[in-house]
């Protein structure tokens, strides 16, 4: 099994709890859907988990909130073993995928629900369920039922719910994926202030990564059951220990080099190359659309095969003389300039980049 | 256009008058006929409504027709009992089985239909000799029935459960409820069982309406129910046996209407809930 590569834990001083999971292990039929996972959690940190459906993202998650059991494996929650732990008994709040909401409660009763299980007065519970509405802004539906709301409100209800019961740790498993395109980025947003406010330790699960880097402290990729790599947002993105993540976070060009000296050639320049790249020799180089220039060129090295707007920027997709498919990141109003069939001249800026063998 | 339209809308409405009427004559002719029957006057011609003032006479009725009033309270202690046991029974396992053991969900369907392929008569001698030590540990009370009954309506409530379930999300609401700090108790109490509450009462309507109308079983178990003391009733005074064939049939629906009105509407609909929310709102 291979390490993760990780780093640091920032260190998060919040309400929250240290979370562990340490070589986490379950088999479905055969299929390992966590494959000796680990996992550190500093308290109060917001980790995302991100990777393609079927990595095991979801059960690592399930795992800790203890609707799953692994076959091995420990789970520490501020530094106590809670692997054999029942769910209800673990004090985490929980926001799922699917709605769900008691569909027979007002909001105002789903957020009560948790706090009545811990025998607070009925007064008592009527403030947090109230405090906790108006922190998700839904204090004008507080005595609306699930099917009186829509999708957003209903994930919000969802979390003032869980965020309630004040748990040790919060876990929200996909909970935007079933909303619209604005309403995702609106709560997302929300989601990330609320967790700051609170300051509960936090895993997110997602396979949306603009969602897990845009609220994460850190973003863990997954693949196969095994965590790839744990890093900073930032760090994940220009620094990729592996092609999978590369790949995965962000668009990526695979552009043919020759490495020596901890550079590479690549389209007629030189790029620096992130430590544990391959080499000497020929290596596929991962650059990113943002690190190659495109300028109109008859005596160019390649040619436009077609340009598109998308909004805030462009994108040049275009082929090397070598034969290579080069996608180019440019800024909107360049996009004009383009027209498929152009001479352009293709430039690596040099940035560093993994390379991986050719 | 419109011409067309307000002719078609005008047949449909005939259309819908005529079914209705139809099946309003289908259902009230027996009820005439037991009216009529039960108020001649055979001995001199004419009508009386002697069968009545017996029947009536809550005092008298008990002591003239023994069978009657033990029938009756077997009935009605039936029609409480089979539901409760079935619910307790169906609405665990199935739950169970969804939430855990999917694999086994054809297994429990086929367990649960397979009482409808079996005819009374069959199941009455595979009973018999379970029957022998239910009578060996509880007696040989009538309502002790109440066991075969629930493997009669096990088919029907089996349905009716399966459609509730099959509207809710319940792993998503049972795993939600157990992060919030819910034991399993709770979740089948309080989430579960309020969500299929439409499904509960169609599963009871059925058994509340299969038990008050069962003949076969209780006859051939030699046990009185209703039914079978209508049926004894009827070998000595045939108009007082058709007049509680009558109230026995207006007492199911009575029962039946009273169920359905009660569950009636979704979720934070029914009658208590918007009873409670008109005093709040008063209030």
């Amino acid at each position: 099994m291979s390490e993760p590569t990780t780093t640091t834990t920032p260190a998060k001083t919040g309400q929250g709890v240290a979370v562990r999971l340490t070589d986490l292990r379950r088999t479905y039929s055969g299929v390992n859907a966590l494959d000796g996972m680990s996992l550190d959690m500093a308290p109060g940190e917001f980790v995302a988990l991100l990777g393609p459906s079927g990595c095991g993202k979801t059960t690592a998650l399930r795992c800790l909130a203890g609707l799953e059991d692994p076959d091995s494996g420990t789970i520490t929650v501020g530094g106590k073993d809670v692997t054999a732990i029942p769910t209800s008994k673990r004090d985490m709040g929980m926001v799922f995928q699917a709605y769900s909401l008691f569909p027979h409660m007002t909001a105002r009763e789903n957020v009560e629900f948790g706090l009545q299980l811990r025998r607070q007065k009925s007064d008592q519970r009527r403030r947090r369920a109230e405090e906790m509405l108006e922190l998700v802004g839904l204090t004008q539906h507080i005595d609306k039922y699930a099917h009186q709301m829509s999708g957003g409100q209903q994930q919000r209800v969802a979390l003032a719910r869980a965020l309630a019961i004040e748990p040790q740790v919060l876990l929200l498993d996909e909970p935007l994926s079933a909303l619209d395109a604005k309403v995702r980025v609106q709560l997302r947003d929300e989601i990330r202030r609320i967790q700051l406010d609170v300051g509960t330790t936090t895993l997110f699960v997602t396979h949306d990564q603009e969602e897990a880097l845009a609220i994460a402290d850190r973003v863990g990729v997954m693949r196969a059951g095994q965590l790839q790599q744990i890093a900073a947002p930032e760090q994940l993105y220009s620094s990729p220990v592996n092609d999978f993540v590369a790949d995965f976070v962000g668009v990526t060009n695979r552009l043919a080099g020759t490495a020596s000296g901890g550079s590479a050639s690549v389209l007629g320049g030189s790029v620096a190359l992130l430590p544990g790249s391959a080499g000497p020799g020929p290596v596929v180089v991962l650059v990113r659309p943002e690190h190659v220039t495109v300028a109109r060129e008859e005596s160019g090295n390649g040619s436009v095969i077609s340009a598109s707007f998308l909004g805030a920027h462009g994108r040049v997709i275009a082929e090397s003389d070598t034969g290579e498919q080069v996608t180019v990141q440019v800024s909107s109003a360049a996009v004009g300039e383009f027209a498929p069939g152009a001479r352009v001249r293709l430039v690596a800026t040099g940035e560093p980049a993994l390379a991986v063998a050719g | 256009m419109t011409g067309q339209r307000a002719r078609f809308r005008r047949r449909q409405t005939i259309l819908r008058r005529v079914v209705v009427t139809v099946v309003l004559v289908f259902f009230f002719v027996p009820f005439y006929g037991m009216l009529d029957f039960t108020t001649k006057n055979l001995a001199t011609g004419g009508r009386s409504l002697q069968t009545w003032k017996t029947l009536l006479d809550f005092g008298e009725i008990g002591s003239t027709y023994p069978d009657l009033k033990s029938g009756f309270i077997a009935s009605v202690l039936l029609a409480i009992l089979t539901p409760a046991i079935m619910l307790m029974l169906l609405v665990p396992t199935m739950t169970w089985v969804r939430l855990r053991l999917p694999g086994l969900s054809r297994t429990l369907e086929f367990i649960c239909l397979l009482p409808l392929t079996v005819p009374a008569i069959v199941l009455v001698v595979g009973l018999t000799p379970i029957y022998a030590w239910v009578t060996y540990f509880f007696g040989g009370a009538t309502v002790w029935l109440c066991f075969a009954y629930v493997i009669l309506v096990l088919p029907y409530a089996y349905r009716a459960l399966d459609t509730g379930l099959r509207a809710i999300d319940v792993r998503t609401l049972a795993e939600a409820a157990r992060s919030l700090g819910a034991g399993w108790g709770t979740v089948m109490w309080r989430i579960i069982l309020p969500n299929l509450r439409t499904a509960v009462l169609s599963a009871s309507f059925l058994a509340v309406a299969l038990t008050l109308g069962e003949f076969t079983i209780a006859n051939l178990f030699s046990r009185t129910n209703l039914q079978v003391a209508m049926f004894l009733v009827g070998k000595s005074d045939a108009q007082i046996s058709v007049a509680v064939a009558f109230l026995a049939l207006v007492f199911a629906f009575v029962v039946l209407f009273a169920m359905s009105f009660v569950g009636s509407g979704k979720a934070g609909t029914s009658v208590f809930a918007r009873l409670r929310r008109t005093k709040k709102e008063t209030a």
